[in-house]
């Protein structure tokens, strides 16, 4: 029958144009959400990088110097009081996870190790401490307030991103999170 | 489906209002346009079947009629309208300081009502889901309403015939009724029509002369140009498409490019900032006046570098050079491979490069240098000689002085905007070292036991440029999008749908005429029409009834 087929490709068109419209705004929806993420997300790889120690010869390429360790990666620089305040912490703290099989970066953003070291020479930490003289890793890792600090557990995976200063308790729980054995319980 | 036909044997569809071919009006549905107890008929879309008015059967059926409806259209409108005009109530978040933690920001700004704003969302209110679900209904929205109008409008035009019902006739705007007409003054007429441009049409007697059909289309027109600008909105969001980014490039430094995967490299040459000339011959009169500085060029002169092989991010990478060029505000730099322009966008003039000390007697008047050394911000050192056994050690380097609330000496930034030291001078004469605290323009807090005076004679200011990373291929499709709707906009309005209908019968002539705007113009084009005819002008039925 005429009729109904023409009522029949009506509906057809109908759905297309509509499927159409609908497939372009969940496109647009997507992508909008996808844009507005962080580069280094909760749950994901850490992005590798490589960085030389501070005063030392040593360079640390994060995938292959951690392996099958935690690892605390804390973005500070000497022109930031509570970047300051928390290193402290972590130096107490440093010794025992370092048994545990957990490390601490210290990746300062200052512009030259004068600064830095000016301000090492008043303390002795104990973790290693990188210089990322460029801003490459900080551009990596989209830190966009200091502190920012990332707990990578044995894995590689981002375990989770703190801004902002830690208190001593939070930082032990934090550390305590991405000990390797502690990764099942 | 129920088909309507009309006494003219036309056979029209569901929801017609006036007969396709004849225009006479379907009983039932004339008043479907709220036109009861008018004399003229509603004319809107032709009284075609506006389809979606008709059926509701499926689900697709259902949403397409709600999104059919021009109702629901201009309240899509006026939502987005009032979201628009709310999202500019307090400065959106990428507005707001960098580093500032919002939470706090809208409270400590704006008070109870800021931190309603934050808590709302309405801080990120242009990219939320149901702003962009808002903007998306309205795209549905234009085009369903779109498809649902022309297709009836397009189709009631082709089958309009010259021989039209007495009734709609009648009950046009433009209407009169002349007796005792003979053929000639009917020629007559046809003739002023020609040389007026209708296209006549002829069916029995009955004529029916039309022009600027074309204006009809005017609006669909515009509403593709409208889709064309939402789909090139909607690509924004691709990074193959568009993307932009900002870096700061410190004469000297060479700096990684944002949104090249860390492959390119920008080194600034140097950043030159001009000003007009106050002898100018032509701005100098207009400088003098202003009695300010007038920037007439910014440019970047940068150097590009690719990175050579794979590397990881930190390493020193092996960089190769790509291309030389300068930046000037509207003249980007292209970097073809990358597939990126910059776009010099901003500068700053207050960093320092190097700093030149001397070291002098305290006491000595003339302040004769014993020994002078320059820091140089970009590579410092720990340690001067100044020979002779004179020596500066410094102790620290404050970037950015300010003093903390503890009253210690800070800085608030890796920035040489404001450069402090405190310096030791050792030499063979002096039994441990002497301290000098040095800023700009003063040497605080020197003891006044000291022998030795460090003094600053002279330094460097290093320019530090602003560049936009930009990757846009949207433009052009907004281009065609808004040449598109501007088309229709001119059609639409500098063309006008005029139809004339003459009708002879046994005592005379019927004439009605409709144009779809511009019902002055159409008269006068009338009255020179009849002007040397026997034919009466048509009455404006719509003013008779006011």
């Amino acid at each position: 029958m005429v009729v109904s087929n023409k009522k029949k490709n009506r509906l057809i068109f109908r759905t297309v144009v509509l499927f159409v419209m609908l497939g372009a705004i969940v496109f647009a929806l997507v992508t909008n959400l996808m844009k507005d993420q962080e580069k280094v997300k909760e749950g994901e790889i850490a992005p590798n990088f490589s960085l030389q120690e501070l005063n030392g010869d040593k360079t640390y390429v994060l995938h292959d110097e951690f392996k099958d360790k935690g690892i605390m990666l804390n973005f500070w620089a000497t022109y930031c009081e509570p970047c300051k305040d928390e290193m402290p912490h972590m130096d107490e703290l440093y010794p025992k996870y370092k048994e545990k099989g957990v490390e601490i970066i210290a990746v300062s953003l200052d512009s030259s190790e004068l600064i830095i070291n000016n301000f090492l020479d008043d303390y002795d930490f104990s973790f290693p401490i990188v210089h990322d003289k460029r801003g490459e890793v900080m551009e990596l890792y989209d830190v966009f307030e200091i502190p920012s600090t990332f707990f990578i557990n044995k894995n590689g995976e981002v375990e989770r991103i703190i801004s902002g200063p830690l208190t001593l308790e939070n930082l032990d729980n934090y550390l305590e999170e991405i000990v390797p054995d502690n990764e099942n319980s | 489906m129920n088909q309507i036909k009309c006494e003219c044997g036309h056979v029209n569809p569901e929801g017609t209002v006036l007969c396709e071919a004849c225009g006479k009006p379907i009983e039932k549905n004339q008043h479907v346009d709220g036109n009861e107890g008018q004399k003229t008929l509603n004319m809107r879309y032709e009284g075609s079947a506006r389809r979606s008015k008709t059926y509701n059967r499926t689900i697709i059926d259902k949403i397409w009629i709600f999104f059919s409806s021009v109702k629901v259209g201009v309240w899509i409108i006026v939502l987005t309208l009032i979201a628009s005009a709310i999202g500019t109530i307090y400065p959106q978040e990428i507005y707001i300081p960098p580093g500032v933690d919002p939470a706090t920001h809208y409270k400590d700004e704006y008070g109870i009502t800021g931190q309603i704003y934050y808590q709302l969302g309405l801080h990120n209110l242009y990219n939320s889901w149901w702003y962009l679900l808002l903007v998306a209904s309205l795209g549905v929205s234009l085009v369903i309403c779109s498809i649902d109008r022309f297709v009836p409008l397009r189709r009631a035009l082709k089958k309009q015939r010259a021989k039209r019902n007495p009734v709609f006739i009648r009950r046009q705007r433009l209407y009169g009724e002349t007796k005792d007409v003979n053929k000639e003054d009917i020629v007559n007429v046809i003739d002023q029509l020609k040389k007026k441009k209708y296209k006549i049409t002829e069916e029995n007697g009955h004529y029916l002369a039309e022009k600027g059909r074309f204006s009809r289309w005017g609006p669909y027109v515009n509403h593709i140009g409208l889709i064309i600008i939402l789909i090139a909105a909607m690509l924004r969001a691709l990074p193959i498409m568009h993307v932009e980014d900002y870096v700061w490039v410190r004469e000297g430094e060479t700096k990684v490019i944002p949104q090249t995967d860390n492959k390119y490299y920008i080194e600034n040459k140097d950043f030159i900032f001009e000003i007009y000339d106050e002898n100018d011959e032509t701005y100098g009169e207009a400088v003098k006046k202003s009695g300010e500085i007038i920037p007439s060029n910014f440019q970047t002169n940068a150097t590009i570098y690719k990175v050579d092989g794979e590397i990881i991010p930190g390493e020193e990478p092996k960089l190769e050079k790509v291309m030389e060029d300068e930046i000037r505000v509207n003249e980007p730099l292209k970097i073809k491979d990358a597939d990126i322009s910059l776009y010099q966008a901003s500068y700053q003039l207050n960093e320092f490069q190097s700093m030149s000390f001397k070291l002098h007697l305290a006491n000595d008047p003339e302040e004769k240098a014993i020994g002078e050394f320059t820091f140089d911000m970009t590579s410092p050192q720990k340690e001067y000689d100044l020979g002779n056994g004179y020596r500066i050690v410094v102790d620290e380097y404050y970037p950015e002085f300010y003093m903390n609330d503890n009253g210690e000496p800070a800085s608030f930034s890796k920035y040489p905007k404001n450069p402090a030291f405190i310096l030791f001078v050792y030499g063979p004469d002096i039994e441990e070292y002497e301290v000098n605290f040095l800023g700009i323009g003063t040497n605080l807090n020197a003891d006044p036991n000291n022998v030795y005076k460090l003094s600053i004679t002279d330094f460097d200011m290093q320019d530090v440029t602003g560049l936009t990373v930009k990757r846009d291929h949207t433009l052009p499709l907004f281009g065609l999008g808004a040449l598109i709707f501007m088309i229709g906009v001119v059609q639409g309005m500098y063309w006008h749908h005029r139809r004339i209908w003459i009708q002879p019968n046994e005592d005379g002539v019927w004439i009605a005429a409709h144009t779809n705007k511009n019902w002055y113009g159409i008269k006068k084009e009338l009255e020179k029409i009849v002007e040397n005819s026997k034919i009466d002008m048509p009455k404006d039925q719509q003013e008779l009834d006011e």
